[in-house]
């Protein structure tokens, strides 16, 4: 007897949840998917364009760019994060009242509204009124983020390194607690340096929440839109453009629907082709 | 290589300890002659990993010295004491292979690639790790981990001292015992001295030269297993060394003599004048109890089957008396009489056997 028909019931119970996957992603989704494929006008007429605009997005000089400032962005603030993370993390105390002050320090910058972070920093570095602005120009050094691309830059990745650093030591930091003492002392005692103890006890127990840390990092990174068009609006001119801001610009500002939704899915199979690939090495080893 | 040598050493994990702080350790004295395999052996909590840690160097004592030979140690780190140690849970360097962390410790301290190859590759072999000397350490099961560990301590020529903190802990029932007789004879062959904490009676007494048991940071006694078993020193030695354990019994004193009772019993310890006032008490093992016709009259309360013997409890008054019966031997079913074997009978006062 196939014992598999006899609890069709059971599919009601996983009902909700195929429900609220279909409402929430698929259905979504496949809108996008439907807009990426067509031309419309409005009124709800569509003409059939096949990938013509997939074709024209990845030909595109203006997807190029924003997709290279994208991806230098997203190495930049890696680059510094997750090494900054994790060595604020191991200077951070293992006990103590300290313990608590610091995590509650770490947490802040997470605690604040993403607007109201690049509201903040749009002040703070106004170079006429902002405390980073004049401090700097006061230093003899020439800075307007307003007009200037490299001040720009160098705005928004102080600005996210602030935001998200935190984020790093917090794993890091749970990383490294759930170390046994026992390693450390045998490592004593097989007469190992500090360097030798990070490289191979805490730099190999933190590969887990580290592999998180960095998934996590890059996937926010390469989606930003709230701190970079709050700050400089993607400007000055397109020098701040990254994937997000652009695609709004594209969908919103110039209503061009079917270009967009063939910029959003690329954008998303590269989030999701990167994400895979990353985790999948990393874990090769674990699973062996 | 050399002798350890305690000091009045006293420890309290209190930052600044006063006469009243809680100890850890209680002053103690103690000498560990070259080559020597001891076990530390005592309940959880009684002090003996606190002992192991001033010795490896991983704490260092509020009182007292530790002397490795006629070197004054007890200031100095674990890692220019020349010892080695091997924790409860197995510490492998998961990105290394097993080579490499065999290799790790003299790569450390700057011994040539050559030499160190020739090392690794000797205990390799003696440890049975040669098959896997090229695999990752992570993938390795407990057994084999806890062979690297002991490994790291064995690469080196100039350990004094390689020290067990309840190493077999995680291993496989079927593997202690493996793992137990390699390292008999990893003793034999190297002649390090060895000192091997457990809460285990089987396996300190398996493995060890001389055992020392401690309870609530007292050395209470050192000596061979066969010492422990037929003269313990202490009463808690004598709970906690056999199974069963030692009867304890009230005694009292009558013109120089032990009387339990109301029989004046031959005990193998003299006993000389005792301050008034102290708690004295017999002790006897139940393998040197014997049924007899006359004796100490008690009634059997229960028989349990414990293979070759029988472990028949008895009552007499308010104590319970155990002794080892061979299985097949009657046992009468109403009072019967109790002889203890004088050479086996100890007299203790306030715990500590009258000597």
């Amino acid at each position: 007897m196939d014992r598999k028909t006899t609890h069709s019931k059971a599919w009601l119970f996983v009902l909700p949840v195929i429900l609220l996957v279909a409402f929430n992603a698929v259905i979504p989704l496949m809108t996008v998917v439907n807009y990426s494929v067509q031309e419309t006008f409005g009124n709800n007429v569509f003409f059939w364009e096949g990938v013509k605009w997939f074709e024209a997005i990845l030909t595109s000089d203006r997807f190029h760019a924003s997709l290279g400032r994208q991806m230098l962005f997203t190495t930049i603030i890696l680059l510094i994060e997750i090494p900054l993370g994790v060595a604020i993390a191991l200077t951070m105390p293992k006990k103590g009242v300290w313990v608590s002050v610091c995590l509650v320090f770490m947490a802040m910058p997470l605690l604040i509204p993403w607007n109201v972070v690049g509201a903040m920093w749009n002040i703070f570095a106004l170079p006429d009124i902002g405390l980073l602005g004049r401090t700097i120009n006061a230093l003899g050094i020439d800075y307007n983020f307003t007009s200037q691309p490299v001040a720009a830059w160098f705005t928004i990745i102080l600005m996210d390194v602030w935001h998200w650093t935190s984020l790093v030591v917090l794993l890091a930091y749970a990383g490294l607690n759930s170390i046994p003492d026992a390693y450390y002392q045998a490592a004593k005692i097989d007469g190992a340096k500090p360097w030798a103890v990070f490289r191979y006890i805490q730099l190999p127990k933190m590969k887990r929440v580290l592999t998180i840390a960095i998934l996590l990092r890059f996937m926010d990174s390469f989606m930003i839109y709230t701190e970079p068009f709050v700050l400089t609006g993607g400007g000055p001119g397109n020098s701040t453009t990254f994937l997000s801001i652009d695609l709004v610009k594209i969908a919103l500002g110039q209503f061009d629907l079917g270009p967009a939704a063939a910029m959003s899915l690329i954008y998303f199979l590269i989030v999701l082709l990167v994400s895979w690939l990353f985790y999948t090495l990393m874990m090769k080893d674990e699973a062996k | 290589m050399s002798k350890i040598s305690l000091k009045n050493l006293r420890h309290s994990y209190e930052p600044e300890p006063g006469p009243n702080s809680e100890w850890a350790l209680n002053e103690m004295s103690v000498e560990w002659s070259d080559g020597g395999a001891y076990a530390l052996l005592g309940p959880s909590g009684c002090g003996k990993t606190t002992l192991l840690n001033i010795i490896s160097g991983l704490i260092e004592p509020s009182q007292g010295e530790v002397w490795f030979g006629d070197d004054n140690v007890t200031h100095l780190a674990p890692d220019h004491r020349n010892i080695a140690q091997v924790f409860q849970f197995p510490v492998v360097y998961d990105t290394m292979t097993v080579y490499d962390n065999l290799a790790f410790p003299l790569r450390n301290r700057g011994v040539p690639e050559s030499e160190v190859d020739l090392k690794v590759r000797e205990i390799a072999t003696m440890l049975d790790l040669n098959d896997t000397l090229l695999t990752r350490a992570s993938g390795l099961t407990a057994d084999g981990k806890q062979k690297i560990s002991l490994g790291r301590g064995l690469v080196r020529s100039d350990v004094n001292v390689i020290m067990f903190d309840e190493p077999l802990t995680v291993i496989d029932p079927h593997l202690k015992w493996v793992l137990r007789s390699k390292l008999k004879e990893l003793h034999q062959r190297i002649q390090t001295t060895m000192i091997y904490v457990t809460h285990d009676q089987t396996e300190a007494l398996t493995f060890a030269d001389q055992v020392v048991v401690m309870q609530a940071g007292i050395v209470v006694q050192i000596g061979t297993p066969v010492e422990l078993f037929e003269r313990p020193r202490h009463t808690f030695v004598g709970h906690f060394i056999g199974s069963p354990g030692m009867n304890v019994l009230p005694c009292e004193l009558e013109h120089g003599k032990a009387v339990y009772g109301g029989l004046v019993l031959d005990v193998s310890n003299p006993i000389g004048q005792q301050p008034t006032g102290a708690r004295l008490e017999i002790g006897v093992r139940p393998e040197f109890v014997s049924l007899s016709d006359t004796g100490i009259p008690v009634r059997i309360t229960k028989v349990s089957d414990a293979g070759r013997f029988n472990i028949v409890d008895t009552q007499h008054g308010e104590d319970s008396i155990k002794l080892l019966v061979p299985s097949g031997h009657d046992l009468p079913s109403d009072t019967v009489y109790l002889n203890f074997d004088p050479a086996h009978t100890q007299v203790y006062a306030d715990d500590w056997m009258i000597s």
